[in-house]
């Protein structure tokens, strides 16, 4: 019983005051109204690393920072900014980090490669085995 | 050839424990440093977030000589517990400036006659635009900002008593 009371109150107990108690940002939990507008804002802040967070996308963080982010996002992209410019202008400031889109750097050729190198171990196996067949 | 392989799948596990071994060995490190380090700070014009002080923009911080840039909030528990210590900068000679993240200005005076004003001038980011446009992911931070308004250094966190003499030391070298 005692313990049931004091998981009750644990229950109750207030989360820490660890974040602003500003509303959010204009845009940051609400649509653009133009779908297709929207589609391409909501596409970038998919891809787009939470600062706070760190393993979410802004897209699904409930953090203030990713809240104002993914507001200036919509409203950049309502001003006719192209997502791509907006996602150079955070690696600009924050590095490759930020974003999740995997870029052409050279760092990342073998991962580009991979696919292609396991592609071809494949096909000599298969050829190797039909030849086996065959004789 | 064939024996060999045979001990290809023990090589590849070994290989990936190892891997996977030193990765989970190795310190967590969170911090995300901006890339705008040595460059010069992005222009911005903010409203001041302090009833006594004056709002702050990106020219203003040009002045010829090394100044601190603290980036706080009045709802955040270290930038509380590092007032004491931009307290001591102030008295070493050290201008400091503010930005506020996600303020209101009642909140910010209550925070500043809580734990002191150290500020020249504060300017208020309601929306942390800012923050992100100086390539800043949290507060506190503080940014060394030499004469010419190029960040020098940045620093991820609040300043402890003991950061005090790099901080000053980076001030001097921003000379």
């Amino acid at each position: 019983m005692r313990g049931l009371l004091v998981m009750l109150l644990l229950m109750l107990s207030a989360p820490a005051l660890a974040q602003s108690a500003l509303p959010p940002a204009p845009y940051a939990d609400r649509q653009i109204d133009d779908p297709a507008l929207e589609k391409k804002a909501r596409t970038l802040m998919e891809t787009i690393r939470c600062l706070t967070c760190q393993s979410q996308s802004i897209a699904d963080s409930n953090a203030s920072m990713a809240g104002d982010l993914r507001s200036q996002i919509r409203e950049r992209i309502m001003a006719g900014e192209q997502p791509e410019h907006i996602r150079a202008w955070l690696i600009e400031r924050y590095g490759d980090w930020v974003s999740y889109e995997p870029t052409a750097e050279p760092i990342l050729w073998p991962l580009w490669a991979a696919p292609l190198l396991f592609l071809g171990l494949g096909l000599l196996i298969v050829r190797g085995r039909i030849k086996r067949r065959r004789s | 050839m064939r024996k060999l392989l045979i001990w290809l799948p023990l090589l590849l596990f070994l290989g990936f424990f190892g891997l996977f071994a030193s990765g989970l060995l190795r310190p967590d490190d969170r911090i995300i440093t901006s890339k705008l380090v040595g460059k010069p700070l992005p222009p911005f014009v903010l409203p001041a977030a302090a009833s006594d002080r004056p709002p702050l923009a990106n020219s203003e911080l040009a002045s010829g000589k090394p100044r601190l840039l603290n980036i706080f909030a009045s709802w955040c528990v270290p930038c509380a517990a590092e007032a004491p210590q931009l307290m001591a900068l102030k008295q070493a000679g050290v201008e400091i400036d503010a930005i506020a993240i996600r303020d209101a200005r009642p909140d910010v005076d209550a925070f500043l006659k809580r734990y002191g004003n150290p500020y020249a001038r504060i300017g208020l980011d309601a929306r942390s635009e800012v923050q992100i446009a100086l390539g800043s992911s949290g507060v506190p931070e503080s940014f060394v900002i030499d004469g010419k308004g190029r960040i020098a250094y940045q620093h991820v966190g609040d300043i402890r008593e003991d950061d005090v003499p790099m901080i000053l030391d980076r001030l001097r070298r921003a000379q």
